[in-house]
């Protein structure tokens, strides 16, 4: 038919990633309040958080910035692969990288589950019977490792999604961006965790 | 806006980086067993703000990316580093 507009799909790489970089932003300052609350509580009450941080497995939170920061590589390699376009080579890194936070999951299951058997979660009576800064520590704890492992289940499902889509032939080595996006998503999380890992684990 | 043409990171470029992160991870571990009282936390955070920077810069691709995106990224980090420090330093000088 006369005058009918062929419709391409369309795609503004810079525009997509502007967008998700702004949502970065947002999570950011999410996160950044919870850090404020940490350093004010910290500052007032040093003695009872340093009790409660010494509660902490530092192996666990160290083996666990491992998991994160391999991950954040895998997922950056698999942006160089479906560049070039390798994409069975893409599907692996991106397998792996879903394994590795499920490895990072696991950990937490495990870290909160111990924890959970000496009846120490918020409400509980032993966690109400503890000083007023270990309560806060720990709240803190729970709050700031449960926000972020939040975050990593949501980057598992959108790795997934890029599995999916990659097979199905929607995200290819020119059309990449749901990729580059969820990698950008992931990285933050890996950024989130790198300041989480210090302040609750190491600084004891 | 000018399109950029994409670069594309090697495989061994991103290894070193990994290998940069794992090395700070293992500095930030042991400096934290050394008991430098106040000293901890800002060697710490130091640390944790030079594997932020790592991240962003060579796995998040900002380095390869249009000066707009650039200056936008390390405008909010400052802004945010700012209003965490500003806030916190209010809170300590009360």
């Amino acid at each position: 038919m006369a005058g009918q507009i062929p419709h391409t799909e369309q795609t503004d790489s810079e525009a997509g990633k502007l967008g998700m970089w702004i949502f970065l932003f947002t999570e950011l300052f999410l996160f950044g309040g919870l850090f404020l609350v940490y350093a004010v509580f910290r500052a007032k009450y040093s003695a009872e958080f340093h009790t409660g941080a010494a509660e902490l497995n530092a192996l666990i939170g160290t083996l666990n910035t491992v998991f994160l920061l391999v991950s954040s590589m895998t997922i950056a390699m698999s942006l160089t692969a479906i560049q070039k376009n390798k994409l069975n080579l893409a599907l692996l890194l991106i397998t792996v990288t879903i394994l590795l936070a499920a490895l990072f999951m696991m950990n937490k299951y495990f870290e909160w589950s111990h924890k959970f058997h000496y009846k120490l979660y918020p409400g509980s009576e032993v966690m109400r019977n503890l000083p007023h800064g270990e309560i806060l520590f720990f709240g803190l704890y729970y709050m700031m490792t449960g926000l972020h492992a939040v975050h990593v289940l949501v980057g598992m499902i959108l790795l997934s999604v890029n599995l999916f889509k990659i097979r199905s032939g929607k995200v290819t080595s020119s059309n990449f961006l749901l990729l580059e996006n969820s990698a950008l998503y992931w990285h933050l999380v890996d950024i989130i965790w790198i300041f989480i890992f210090p302040l609750l684990y190491l600084i004891t | 806006m000018k399109h950029n043409e994409t670069h594309i990171s090697s495989y061994l470029s991103l290894g070193t980086v990994l290998v940069v992160l794992l090395l700070l991870t293992t500095i930030s571990v042991l400096v934290t067993g050394w008991h430098l009282g106040p000293f901890t936390v800002a060697a710490a955070l130091l640390i944790a703000c030079g594997k932020a920077a790592t991240v962003i810069i060579h796995f998040m691709h900002m380095k390869f990316e249009s000066l707009f995106l650039k200056l936008m990224i390390s405008g909010v980090f400052l802004l945010f580093a700012l209003v965490i420090g500003i806030t916190f330093i209010d809170y300590l000088l009360r």
